[in-house]
């Protein structure tokens, strides 16, 4: 009986041991993976850069006066003139990047679909990840704690009560169609 | 005089819900039955006075009585009648009220059950919900009174503050005053007259105020101490439903950001949504929690919190949209409610976890599991994903707060924050999506699994291969069409394996036993319904997050501009006015692909003179391969010499809409009373008959 | 059947997880509520103390030379501080006013006028200075810190700092005339 308590017992964590690893491997590859897919290249200087040159950096900034609007579906006439001048900065021949601190520099950080990584605003890219894995850490050591079998007697006790659930559960159901 | 009434039946209410809070409670501790049922009565009252202030404010607002200070906010004369009364919900003060009355509506629904077996729970879930509907009736009373008026002094002159706004009081401010009444009103906001914009709102308030039910119950299984699932088995149906309307409402939402607001997407991650969002997220883990709970007896301290959780952020959600904090430097609607919500969220969530952490002995359950693949851990893992992304969403919305506070600094966090950090959590969701139906209550190893999903994974696999060679080669993409691929294969294997098992060992044709199948087990089998459903919105969404591509250019008449293999010439422009009022400027474009005429689309800008606001209406081709959307850029001017179009294409998103209705179904089947179990015919060699994949039983 | 529930004690929620829980759930209360605060504060009133602040003038509109201005060189004079864009129709009403008054006491010498630029863009910045001839100081509020520190909700708006430095006076929107500016100037010069 323990020996084959032993091998179930190998089994099992042979199973989470394998389990385990490949969730957090998918997990990771999937984050890794997501980071944006297309790469922005810095702007050449052109003669008159097109709408969709200016809507591309654009679209990446926020409106400095209307609220949670980007910048390239703002309708507003001061949106326009930024645009202008998106246009007008993209012609000179200045960088995506270039753009962007410009507009930092002008108006604040907030005008940025992202914080900057400086100061405090680490701490909200840090902090997501750090509960996420404390919680599956809770999680799995809750499941540890859950499927140890060394509980043996609880284990059929409790497996009487599912069963006995069940029954009642089932039993619950009848009454409550005969109402 | 019809205002007079609207406020005083109001005020009358709130008085009716305080006193309903009152007399359950005493009558709960003093075990006094009468004093209960009085409370029950003063609660069923609440909504037939509600009703008479809303049907006051509706008369106010459909006969245009423009000195009531909302009904000159948000009407005007050229409006037609069936917008005047939706209006009723278009500004902060009438919303409340509509709060209220769905609010009063589904409490009173609630005590119409049958109490014979859990009277106990009957004073304090009286007590909840009347406590809700009194903190919404307040907000009216003294806050947001929809019904205050404007007012002239003696010399006929407007009654107004130091800045020249006039002063709205529901009674003269001196003597000898008189209403002031304007000759229009301001018009309902251009982007709330469309058919999707009129029923968003009430779907939402309906997921949010029947969240408020399971709570209710939650609370009085707590406070009573009846801690077995009782209150869950009763709340079962009330969840699904409150989860179907709440999930509805986001997408009507999404549906009308997609079709009015003109930036070629639905869902752009702003505050707003994400306070919608949340107790979705909550709610949708709960959902699946409770399953646990009642298969297992497990996870009972997990799911009171999930429930206390999602109540409390169903109020801040409303709160956050509501009070100004979430504006930017422009906030130029600070209400003064703010403080009031904040006061009502604070004491109720601190009130539940206190209550919570009171219970938490009498809360264990019978903690067991066999194996970390069975469906209780996977349906674990599941609740550990969904609380992530909530931690993500509500991290994000609140960062800003923190960094202003203690940095002084005005930041923003945007999509591509939100996108990074909940992309591998939906991934993960999805695979567990792909694993759970195949995993057993109780018991499942690798082997198991692993036979049961071999071929669903190679399907996908040769489907997702497919893909690389035929339609895109981003990594992205193909391991969620993976994913999607997996779980659909394997929810269709599920059907497939009940149906055949069924027709084996019943002797019934396929559709006999489909229909028997699913007919016998609605909860899962809707289920299942709602995941392949998930799929198809999941299919939309990466369509468009992933391929959309998109393009704006000034053409003269008889030019085109072309994008992804479709060619847009722009054939005329004209102007008229249009049926509510606005200046239309109308252009006609032909779309082509090749050589192939497809059709005209007709983009359109309307222009509303009295909001001075232009709404931007698309003209949008959706095929089941993508969508064609083209709008007339509103801060460029249209003429036959030259007008700027924004065109997207939007591949594969309108799966999401088709998702969306099958998800209806998914949830009403789900709902649905499943039929009287079988009676089993006398000569039938079997007593009963498990179903092959009710593996918990076969342990 | 129950000895599982027999072999563990009932334990309610440890000590070191309340305090967790109490002290985290206080933190977010407090936060919001300090914001919530935060946002319902208008603009900087009457009696408020106007804490220094510098911002670079736009050239061709320095003050005395300097093309910074900064708010502490001018205590014991009086400040209006007033806040445009030429993005904004309403303070196109109040530009040519303004530039009058501007030229009715700056040869007091104890009065000065400094315009700031809200969220704008230079060159149309210029184009509008151009435009109403307007020759007082003015300069971009870079990073929208000035807007900022005086909490505005929106353009214009203008703020009259006695030489002590306190705010006198408000005033949210456009003037309507000269003498609607000199009256509130008057007062703060006895």
């Amino acid at each position: 009986m323990s020996k084959m308590q032993n091998s179930k017992t190998q089994g099992r964590k042979t199973q989470n041991a394998i389990a385990l690893p490949i969730l957090l491997a998918l997990t990771c590859g999937l984050v890794l993976a997501s980071q944006p897919y297309q790469k922005v290249f810095a702007q050449q200087p052109v003669p008159t850069p097109s709408d969709d040159q200016v809507n591309q950096i654009a679209h990446q900034l926020y409106c400095p006066v209307c609220e949670d609007t980007h910048l390239d579906v703002c309708p507003t006439e001061a949106c326009r003139q930024w645009r202008d001048l998106i246009r007008q900065q993209l012609s000179q021949g200045w960088t995506e990047q270039q753009i962007k601190q410009y507009f930092v520099q002008q108006y604040g950080v907030r005008v940025l679909d992202e914080p900057p990584q400086t100061g405090l605003n680490w701490l909200i890219y840090i902090l997501p990840p750090v509960i996420i894995l404390a919680g599956a850490f809770i999680l799995f050591r809750a499941l540890r704690m859950w499927t140890k079998p060394g509980s043996a007697s609880a284990a059929s006790g409790s497996k009487d009560e599912t069963v006995k659930d069940e029954y009642v559960a089932r039993f619950e159901e009848e009454l409550k169609k005969r109402k | 005089m019809v205002a007079d009434i609207g406020y005083g039946v109001i005020f009358i209410a709130f008085l009716v819900a305080l006193y309903s809070v009152g007399a359950a409670i005493y009558g709960d501790r003093t075990k006094s039955a009468g004093w209960v049922e009085s409370a029950r009565r003063a609660m069923l009252l609440l909504w037939p006075l509600i009703s008479i202030s809303a049907a006051a404010l509706i008369y106010l607002l459909v006969t245009n009585h423009f000195e009531v200070s909302f009904v000159y906010e948000v009407i005007s004369r050229d409006m037609p009648t069936y917008l005047k009364i939706t209006a009723w919900w278009g500004g902060q003060a009438g919303s409340l009220v509509f709060w209220s009355w769905l609010m009063s509506a589904f409490a009173s629904l609630v005590t119409l059950r049958k109490w014979d077996r859990d009277r106990e729970f009957l004073p304090w879930v009286i007590v909840v919900t009347s406590l809700t509907t009194a903190f919404f009736l307040a907000l009216v009373v003294f806050y947001e009174n929809p019904f205050a008026e404007f007012w002239r002094g003696p010399d006929g002159k407007l009654i107004a503050d130091a800045s020249g706004n006039a002063i709205k009081s529901m009674f003269a401010p001196m003597l000898n005053a008189s209403l002031a009444i304007p000759t229009d009103g301001n018009g309902l906001n251009p982007f709330l007259r469309n058919p999707g914009m009129i029923i968003h709102p009430p779907m939402l308030y309906l997921g949010f105020v029947s969240f408020v039910i399971p709570f209710a119950f939650a609370i009085a299984a707590l406070i009573t101490g009846r801690t077995d699932d009782r209150w869950i088995r009763i709340t079962r149906r009330w969840t699904l439903w409150a989860w179907l309307f709440l999930s509805c409402g986001l997408v009507l939402g999404s549906r009308w950001a997609y079709d009015v607001l003109g930036w070629g997407g639905f869902w752009g991650w702003d505050p707003v949504e994400i306070a919608a969002l949340m107790p979705w997220l909550t709610g949708t883990a709960f959902l699946h929690s409770v399953m646990i709970q009642e298969k297992r007896g497990m996870l009972k301290q997990w799911n009171m919190l999930l429930i206390i959780l999602t109540y409390a952020l169903v109020i801040f959600g409303t709160f956050l949209t509501r009070s100004g904090i979430l504006s930017s430097v422009h906030a130029f609607a600070e209400s003064a409610i703010g403080p009031a919500f904040f006061t009502f969220i604070g004491i109720t969530f601190v009130g539940s976890i206190a209550l919570l952490i009171y219970r938490w002995p009498d809360l264990r359950g019978e903690t067991e599991m066999k194996s970390m693949l069975s469906r209780e851990a996977l349906f674990l893992l599941n609740n550990l994903l969904f609380i992530s992304v909530l931690v993500v969403c509500f991290w994000g919305v609140v960062f800003p707060i923190i960094s202003e506070i203690f940095t002084g600094q005005k930041v923003t966090v945007g999509p591509p924050f939100y996108q990074t950090a909940t992309g591998p959590l939906f991934a993960g969701l999805m695979l567990l999506m792909g694993v759970a139906p195949l995993s057993a209550w109780g018991h499942s190893s690798l082997k198991t699994l692993g036979r049961a999903i071999w071929k669903s994974v190679i399907a996908a696999l040769v489907i997702t291969i497919f893909l690389f060679f035929t339609y895109t080669a981003n990594p992205i993409a193909l391991v969620a069409f993976f994913l999607v691929a997996m779980v659909i294969l394997v929810t269709l294997q599920e059907f497939w394996r009940g149906t055949a098992a069924r027709m084996k060992a019943q002797s019934e044709n396929a559709f006999t036993a489909f229909w028997r199948l699913v007919g016998r087990d609605r909860r899962r089998y809707g289920g299942y319904v709602i995941h392949l459903s998930m799929m198809l919105m999941a299919i939309g969404i990466l369509g468009i997050n992933l391929f959309q591509i998109q393009t704006q250019g000034t053409v003269p008449v008889n030019s085109s501009l072309s994008l992804g293999g479709y060619t847009v010439k722009y054939d005329s422009v004209a102007q008229f006015p249009g049926p509510d009022g606005q200046q239309v400027t109308r252009a006609v474009v032909s779309v082509y692909q090749g050589n192939n005429y497809l059709g005209d689309l007709y983009p359109r800008i309307d222009y509303y003179p009295t909001e001075k606001q232009n709404m931007t209406i698309p003209g949008d081709r959706p095929t089941l391969k993508d969508d064609l959307y083209i709008i007339l850029v509103d801060w460029q001017p249209t003429s036959t010499n030259g007008a700027t179009f924004k065109i997207f294409v939007n591949p594969l998103v309108n799966w999401l809409w088709i998702g969306a209705i099958i998800f209806l179904f998914g949830i009403i089947f789900a709902a649905w009373p499943d039929r009287d179990a079988e009676r089993v015919p006398a000569r039938s060699h079997h007593i009963h008959q498990p179903d092959a994949n009710q593996t918990g039983a076969a342990d | 059947m129950n000895e599982s529930t027999l072999s563990t004690p009932r334990r309610g929620v440890p000590l070191w997880a309340q305090i967790i829980i109490w002290v985290s759930l206080l933190a977010l209360l407090g936060i919001v509520a300090v914001e919530l605060n935060r946002s319902q504060q208008g603009q900087v009133g009457r009696g408020d103390k106007i804490s220094n602040f510098t911002m670079p003038l736009f050239s061709g509109y320095e003050l005395n030379g300097q093309n910074q201005f900064n708010l502490a060189d001018y205590h014991g004079k009086v400040v209006m501080v007033n806040f445009w864009a030429s993005w904004c129709k309403p303070c196109e009403q109040e530009a040519a006013d303004l530039e009058q008054a501007w030229q009715f006491y700056r040869s007091d010498g104890r009065v000065v006028f400094v315009g700031v630029d809200y969220v704008d863009t230079e060159p149309k910045a210029r184009a509008y200075l151009a435009k109403f001839s307007i020759t007082f100081p003015n300069g971009p509020d870079l990073g929208t810190r000035v807007s900022q520190l005086f909490r505005i909700k929106g353009v214009p708006e203008t703020y009259f700092i006695d030489p002590q430095g306190i705010l006198q006076y408000a005033q949210i929107g456009p003037f309507s005339s000269v003498d609607d500016i000199k009256s509130i100037i008057n007062p703060l010069l006895k």
